[in-house]
């Protein structure tokens, strides 16, 4: 593999584009990857579709588009009904799974569900629930070291909020090596593919 | 000259194109902007007026357009270096004011962030249908300068470029980028401001009575005056002769006009700058700028794949265009393929210099996307096909 492909849809306010961001920020300056990030929201402040596409790949990218997603992230109903039909085969689908009913699952996806929102809560701030998809992707998926998403996570968010999206993190990067251990291991295989090249 | 570090941001960034070309514009020297707000360039301003505080700097939101583009020439003369973004209509906007800065020698930045137009178009998303105007919209005959970014690296390395290429020839200089790459988000690396080079201003080392303000040295460039040192100097927009003052005869047209227009075409070969992979032994070469010029190659790389010499010309410097480079290429290779996102604009001017010694085949877009590789690869194909049935 080459290169790998990653799409995040949710909604607008979901803080799907800086956990993209922050994901991007953390493929490209910490594990030394090239990496291409667009984006695409409507016109509102909020509630509307918004989704971000990674192309992170070893040689430089030349188109900046991406295919077909490797890894999809969605964090709403509407997100998975428009991209999971996109999932290469064999794919791998993280979703909020207080939002997001993944029914049908496209043939040979494997899927991980992650009660972001719910684990946000905890934290008495909701509004981290995506620095916990951040944390879980990183955990099941293993394209980029802790340590370099934890970099990239105190480096996005706004100064004075480290600690609490730091603690997100780390409750979604939890929940998502028990779900790894839990379910099967074929997640592993995301980690193993040369892209990542530190499994 | 180097750049002075309090505008440098040295580090590894992960920034969008309008991100890249804001501290592109700050590394330059640039400490002024005036703007009004427009998709897709709007972030290249707001950043600079978050950071103009910090650096001592000015960022003022005009009214609209027309006031934008030549509030920044007012600071030109005050002695700042500055620059005004903006997009489609608000670039038609401003077309008035870039003649007025090739006209009195002002030099500035206009930051043209491409949308699908005409009128109110695309806002949202990419296009490249103003290359022509970039280089044809102002009335009168004169010269400039464009660029064409392709990557957010290159929006920050391109925009100080434009500020030097600006200070030293006296011209407006465009930086002529679009949609896709202001808001593509990569690694963007910011050199130690001893490494970057910056022009300074031309400033004339004579004394009062011998300074004349437009008289041009061999480069055909006129020196400026440092604001409040005493110089009495007249700027006007209208055919001026050499001290300055209104000059309407047909003698003082021919002078200063040939002038502004040999102060570029003379320098062309210095000015002009393009970048090529694979044209050494290509039979097809695609000629493309600014993002579509990384999507074609894709396109060159597949088709090389399959045995095509295929290879790329990416004018890096659009205006000037490297016209004697394609004159040299059409003498030998089979035909040029150009992909742009428009519906033919850059492809006349290949067409032009390639004077019929070579086809030229468009890869139109209307805009609102960049082309898939496979578009620009087919014609690729179908060029190299078509010839060697020919042979």
């Amino acid at each position: 593999m080459s290169q790998i492909e990653i799409q995040l849809g949710g909604l607008g306010g979901q803080g799907v584009v800086l956990a993209g961001m922050t994901l991007g920020r953390g493929l490209a300056l910490y594990e030394e990857l090239h990496v291409s990030l667009t984006q695409s929201f409507g016109p509102e402040a909020r509630g509307s579709a918004c989704n971000v596409q990674i192309i992170a790949a070893r040689a430089p990218i030349f188109y900046p588009y991406l295919e077909r997603p490797d890894i999809l992230v969605t964090l709403s109903q509407g997100a998975f009904r428009r991209f999971a039909p996109g999932l290469k085969d064999g794919g791998l689908l993280l979703f909020e799974e207080e939002l997001v009913k993944a029914e049908p699952l496209p043939n040979g996806v494997r899927a991980y569900g992650v009660p972001a929102t719910r684990l946000a809560e905890e934290l008495g701030r909701k509004m981290v629930m995506n620095m916990v998809v951040l944390g879980f992707f990183t955990a099941v998926t293993g394209l980029l070291r802790p340590e370099s998403a934890r970099r990239a996570v105190s480096e996005s968010v706004p100064r004075g909020t480290e600690a609490l999206n730091l603690a997100a993190f780390e409750k979604g990067y939890t929940c998502g090596l028990e779900r790894l251990t839990a379910g099967t291991r074929e997640g592993i295989r995301v980690c193993s593919s040369p892209i990542s090249g530190r499994s | 000259m180097k750049a002075d570090p309090i505008g440098v941001l040295t580090g590894t960034h992960f920034f969008d194109g309008d991100h890249a070309c804001c501290e592109g514009a700050l590394a330059a020297g640039c400490r002024f902007a005036a703007g009004y707000p427009i998709t897709p360039s709007t972030e290249i301003v707001e950043r600079f007026a978050q950071r103009a505080p910090l650096v001592g700097g000015m960022f003022l939101q005009m009214e609209d357009e027309l006031a934008a583009s030549i509030a920044i020439q007012g600071a030109v003369w005050a002695g700042a270096k500055a620059f005004t973004v903006t997009s489609g209509p608000g670039f038609s906007l401003m077309m008035e004011h870039i003649g007025f800065a090739a006209m009195t020698e002002t030099p500035c930045v206009i930051v043209n962030v491409q949308r699908g137009g005409p009128s109110t178009g695309l806002p949202t998303l990419p296009g490249q249908a103003d290359m022509m105007q970039a280089r044809w919209g102002s009335h009168g005959d004169y010269e400039l300068i464009a660029l064409a970014p392709s990557s957010p690296q290159e929006c920050f390395d391109l925009t100080i470029h434009a500020f030097n290429l600006a200070e030293q020839y006296r011209v407006p200089v465009l930086v002529m980028m679009d949609e896709c790459v202001g808001h593509m988000t990569e690694k963007v690396v910011i050199p130690p401001a001893s490494e970057i080079e910056v022009a300074p201003r031309r400033y004339t080392r004579l004394p009062r009575g011998e300074y004349v303000p437009f008289h041009a040295g061999p480069d055909g460039v006129p020196e400026m005056v440092r604001a409040g040192e005493g110089y009495r100097i007249h700027v006007t927009g209208m055919t001026h002769d050499e001290q300055g003052f209104p000059a309407p005869t047909v003698e003082a047209q021919q002078k200063l006009v040939q002038r502004l227009v040999e102060k570029i075409r003379r320098n062309a070969e210095a000015i002009v700058r393009y970048e090529e992979t694979g044209v050494e032994d290509a039979e097809v070469v695609v000629v493309a700028y600014g993002i579509t010029a990384r999507v074609a190659r894709r396109a060159v790389e597949l088709a090389r794949q399959q045995g095509v010499r295929a290879g790329l010309l990416r004018p890096v410097v659009v205006w000037p265009f490297p016209e004697n480079r394609i004159a040299e290429l059409a003498r030998r290779v089979r035909a040029f393929v150009v992909a742009e996102m428009n519906l033919g604009q850059i492809a006349l001017e290949v067409e032009r210099c390639s004077a019929g010694n070579a086809p030229t085949v468009l890869v139109p877009h209307g805009g609102g996307a960049v082309h898939h590789p496979e578009e620009i690869l087919e014609v690729i194909l179908a060029q190299a096909r078509t010839e060697e049935v020919l042979r």
